[in-house]
């Protein structure tokens, strides 16, 4: 793209004089070849988003209608508990899964880089869980916290009577009972791709600082992951999208409970527009998520991708 | 024999054509013990009766989960043959819209008027004058089931209403058993709040309330009784994680639970562990203080196909989930009672006389579904959440609840 644009703009005094070039017809086959994506991109995602930003300014029940209400879905949102808990359970699981995933999964792709034995069956151990669904992960880790048949009663089994671990029915910790199943199925992801990472840098830079005499984990920090920028950010941006769409895990774990004390606000969307037959209130819902997102995300890419190319 | 007859004429009647067969694909969310019992009478008589094929499409997790999946698919333009609702105003904006088949002709022909008791059920599936759904049991929340076991284990007397339930549950502390079985769902917590709410603040406070929208009544003194009992049914509970209303059962019957406030269908559960009522486990209705059931029940809607073969297997389906063979044999496995008035259990225990008894003295309030929508019953259902698992005041769900019903239309 970049030297194209040179191209053009070392062609154009010469041009002038001829014929100005239409930039449109330019590359047309790649550009017709692209055609049904772009539409699905205008029709799917942008006309879906604006028609629920729309949609979200009316009364709609179980089918959309257009009875304008103005803010009043937008008032009543902020005014429910179960959507200021949502948010505030999505900021603590993001935080938390966004930080731990990305030390656990580049640890562990560290460790395998290490050139271990039996690196390949470490690696399928690791990555194993993310061929599971959310949902099959939440039953799972239902299973393993219940109190009853899992870690609190095994331990118990032991002799360790008093022993209790039991996040899931606990309304103050539930959250962390949701954290530790969507590490285990994610962080094998995030490690495969610093593990890819990983490789990509080559060796001389090792024997370099082995020659400097660089201990290894100063070696790790200082020059590997500053070298690896562009897959942490890869690895941010699957993160991220991850925590927002948040919702089978909690829904096949603890259904938002005890009580509302695990309710995220892609299910408080889903909820409202499906259980309560209220589409209005969960589009203002999926509004506020967009907006969040749009207020994080695009200062963010553009200086990541746009700053970059115009310096 | 005679249902064959009907049937045919049936057939005669709505469609020009032979019958076709036609695989008709049933979505429901029963999958309980008792419940998929049940269902499976209702496929066993599509299957022998016709010559259609009964595609179960069975939606485990409860209604909340499954009404969005049905609505998605009836919405999205592939819907199934037919699908179960909890008939009121859950299907309201759908039968407006045009998407659900309109059987008054089958209804005509087969005299729904006539036979089903109380009326109340097919004015729910009726909308201008026309009829949209097939009822096909009554289904009353009012019910706390106690164990027996438990109590007799704890050497105190079976209680017989929600005071002494409440006055013997320390001497079941001390023998180790939680008083009160709560499933974790949001309904399960409502409903119970519901129930109580008919049997302490009374039915004329409670029609006040959900069918006025009275905030007023919802502020006042006999629903701050209410709440108070609420929380001490919140402290019963302590001590049980469980997430399913059957999962809540099963502690009731293992006698690990003194008891259970939670809706007929309870009995299903009880009958499949070979339970007796009165001997095995005590019903009792209303609390033991307000005998009054609510109406409420399942019915099946239709959608729309415009394949004219589905339509005649639909309304085939339909006059058969009301015939009498079927209508017995559903709701003898389900626990519930049968929609119409002419026909006699096959096992009607000490509980589903009682039921009857009620019904048959116009013992009855309409069902919450059909007096709130869905949008209320949400919000109601989170506020009851949040309170049976947080250490909420009184104050605070009371007046939270008031607003919740001024708002609510």
């Amino acid at each position: 793209m970049a030297i194209a644009e040179d191209a053009g703009a070392r062609a154009a005094p010469r041009e002038q004089t001829v014929r100005r070039p239409n930039r449109l017809l330019r590359n047309l086959w790649p550009k017709f070849a692209l055609l049904p994506m772009i539409a699905t991109a205008v029709v799917v995602f942008l006309g879906g988003t604006l028609w629920t930003v729309v949609y979200s300014f009316t009364s709609s029940g179980l089918l959309p209608r257009r009875n304008w209400v103005g803010l009043d879905q937008y008032d009543r949102l902020w005014s429910t508990t179960k959507w200021i808990v949502s948010i505030q359970n999505l900021a603590l699981y993001g935080v938390f899964s966004l930080v731990f995933t990305l030390v656990i999964g580049f640890t562990l792709a560290a460790l395998l880089d290490r050139k271990v034995r039996g690196e390949d069956v470490f690696r399928t151990i690791f990555l194993y869980p993310f061929a599971l669904s959310f949902i099959v992960t939440g039953l799972v880790w239902q299973w393993i916290l219940n109190p009853d048949f899992g870690i609190q009663g095994v331990v118990r089994e032991w002799g360790w009577e008093s022993f209790t671990f039991n996040p899931l029915n606990d309304p103050d910790i539930v959250m962390f009972g949701l954290l530790i199943a969507g590490l285990w199925q994610g962080t094998g992801l995030i490690m495969c791709i610093m593990l890819a990472g990983l490789r990509g840098i080559d060796d001389d830079i090792w024997k370099a600082t082995r020659v400097d005499g660089i201990p290894t984990w100063k070696t790790y920090v200082q020059v590997i992951i500053p070298m690896m920028r562009p897959v942490f950010v890869t690895a941010v941006v699957l993160i991220a999208s991850g925590i927002i769409k948040l919702y089978d895990l909690v829904v096949a774990q603890t259904s938002g409970g005890p009580g509302i004390s695990s309710e995220v606000p892609a299910k408080y969307v889903m909820v409202s527009m499906f259980g309560a037959q209220n589409l209005g209130q969960g589009f203002a819902a999926s509004t506020m998520m967009l907006l969040s997102v749009v207020i994080i995300l695009i200062p963010w890419a553009y200086l990541e991708f746009g700053g970059r190319r115009r310096v | 024999m005679k249902l064959t007859t009907k049937l045919l004429g049936l057939t005669a009647l709505v469609g020009a054509t032979q019958a076709q067969a036609v695989e008709m694909e049933v979505m429901h969310w029963w999958t309980s013990g008792g419940e998929a019992a049940a269902v499976a009478k209702f496929a066993e008589a599509l299957n022998n009766n016709t010559e259609h094929t009964w595609v179960d499409g069975a939606i485990a997790g409860g209604g909340d989960v499954a009404r969005p999946v049905m609505v998605s698919r009836i919405i999205g333009g592939d819907p199934p043959a037919a699908f179960q609702f909890n008939h009121g105003r859950q299907a309201e904006e759908l039968i407006e819209a045009g998407l659900l088949l309109d059987l008054t002709d089958v209804a005509e022909a087969e005299g729904w008027e006539d036979i089903v008791n109380p009326p109340s059920l097919l004015d729910a599936c009726t909308v201008d004058g026309r009829v949209y759904c097939a009822p096909v049991n009554i289904h009353s929340w009012q019910w706390l089931w106690l164990s027996n076991d438990a109590y007799e284990q704890a050497g105190v007397e079976v209680p017989t209403n929600w005071e002494e339930f409440v006055a013997a549950a320390p001497a079941l502390r001390e023998a180790g058993i939680t008083p009160l079985a709560m499933g974790g769902q949001s309904w399960q917590q409502s409903g119970a709040f519901g129930v109580m709410a008919i049997a302490l603040a009374g039915e004329e406070a409670w029609l006040a309330v959900n069918q006025d929208k009275d905030a007023e009544v919802a502020r006042g003194e006999d629903y701050t009784r209410v709440f108070q009992a609420f929380a001490d049914a919140r402290d019963l509970a302590d001590g049980l994680d469980v997430q399913d209303w059957n999962q809540a059962t099963n502690a009731v019957i293992e006698g690990t639970a003194g008891g259970q406030i939670m809706g007929d269908w309870a009995q299903g559960e009880f009958a499949v562990a070979g339970m007796t009522a009165g001997e095995d486990y005590t019903c009792l209705p209303g609390l033991g203080n307000t005998a009054v059931l609510s109406t409420g029940g399942d019915a099946f809607y239709f959608p729309v196909t415009g394949d004219p073969e589905i339509e005649a297997a639909q309304k085939e389906l339909a006059a058969l989930l009301l015939s009498p063979e079927v209508q017995v044999a559903f709701n003898s496995a389900k626990g519930s009672l049968p929609i119409r008035g002419d026909v006699d259990l096959t096992t009607v225990n000490d509980c589903t006389t009682r039921g009857l008894e009620l019904l048959a003295g116009d013992n009855v309030l309409p069902d919450g579904n059909l007096l709130l929508t869905q949008d209320t019953i949400t919000q109601t259902n989170d506020l009851m959440t949040e309170f049976f698992n947080s250490d909420m005041s009184v104050e605070d769900v009371q007046e939270q609840y008031a607003q919740i019903i001024e708002n609510a239309n």
